[in-house]
């Protein structure tokens, strides 16, 4: 158990368990793993009809992922609730380049100035959850997936159309990284 | 259901054992996403700050486990549990444009946000509760995507070049 209770978990742990997660779900029923597709299942399912995209079953092709996402949900519980809080041991160079940015809170999971409820009211804490949220939701629609759905699953399955997605993540995360971010400070 | 996400995809098990079963590996990923720091808003800036190869290392190896495993699918005609054939269907080139534009507006959300969608779900359970509005202004993000392809079908469908009988979502 000491695997379990250590963090973080070396890459070469971490990174094979994450790609098992393809074949795992393929073998026990043909479901294609992917995240972002819970996003549109919840909105097929809660507002149906308000569009074609939104017009089908999403019983059938879909409750399966939001069980599967429910998990995680639940194993982000179990997972902090059974291990000692730490601090993200990111690089010095990172770390450095995010107190500029005017991030000093290195305790958690995400920096506390922006991610708690009450930095929605900044405009920094906005842009970030709600503003970021939106593009990932719509984005991720658009592109037809997310890091699961593209990077993962597309390119394991060599898809093309996942590799030039994978470029569109980058670019738009670097964009965001040394355009946006420097902005909000 | 002519605008099912697709008709020639085989439609998932879903038998109740089935669904089960995604809830624990649901939880399995959620408890790897924690322990192996993916889901931390400062892992992901240190990624695209290319200060560290942690982050290439996870994906490359998580992408070379999963490709591996999918030729031995095909190559052995691994069945499902239930004995159903695995399809795996293609994803349509078309044009390119949604997913370099689609892709590209993800990334700035994936930065912003420091999460991906299975982050988001973790991040809340981990109890980094604000993420729940992030995860409601997804689902407006994804709303308004449908609304936008109602709205202006032409435009839309230009730039998505795939019809939406074929769409899918991974």
């Amino acid at each position: 158990m000491t695997l379990f209770t250590s963090s973080p978990w070396p890459w070469y742990i971490a990174g094979p368990l994450i790609g098992l997660f393809v074949p795992a779900l393929l073998v026990l029923g043909n479901a294609v793993f992917g995240v972002s597709s819970s996003l549109r299942h919840t909105c097929a399912a809660v507002l149906p009809n308000t569009s074609k995209y939104l017009d089908y079953d999403w019983k059938n092709r879909g409750l399966w992922n939001l069980l599967f996402v429910s998990g995680i949900l639940i194993g982000g519980f179990l997972a902090v609730h059974w291990s000692a809080p730490h601090d993200i041991a990111i690089s010095a160079a990172t770390r450095a380049d995010l107190v500029r940015l005017g991030i000093h809170d290195f305790s958690g999971l995400a920096p506390r100035e922006i991610f708690q409820w009450s930095a929605l009211f900044s405009v920094r804490g906005f842009v970030c959850v709600v503003v970021g949220g939106f593009l990932v939701g719509f984005g991720t629609a658009y592109a037809g997936g997310c890091t699961s759905g593209h990077a993962i699953s597309g390119l394991a399955n060599l898809q093309l159309p996942s590799l030039i997605a994978v470029i569109g993540f980058f670019a738009g995360g670097l964009l965001a990284t040394f355009l946006l971010l420097p902005l909000l400070r | 259901m002519p605008n099912d996400t697709n008709s020639k995809h085989p439609a998932p098990n879903q038998t109740p054992l089935a669904l089960l079963l995604y809830l624990l590996l649901g939880i399995v990923f959620g408890i790897v996403l924690v322990k192996s720091e993916v889901l931390s808003w400062f892992r992901i800036q240190e990624m695209f700050r290319f200060e560290s190869p942690r982050m290439y290392e996870i994906i490359a190896s998580a992408v070379c486990v999963a490709a591996a495993s999918v030729a031995l699918i095909k190559w052995l005609h691994i069945p499902t549990i239930t004995g159903e054939p695995i399809v795996i269907r293609p994803r349509t080139l078309g044009n390119g444009v949604r997913y370099l534009v689609g892709g590209s507006i993800f990334g700035v959300g994936w930065a912003l946000t420091g999460a991906c969608p299975g982050p988001l779900f973790a991040l809340v359970g981990a109890g980094t509760t604000v993420m729940i509005a992030a995860i409601v202004s997804a689902l407006a993000g994804t709303w308004a995507y449908g609304l936008a392809r109602t709205a202006v079908p032409e435009l839309m469908q230009r730039l998505s070049s795939e019809p939406a009988e074929t769409e899918s979502q991974g």
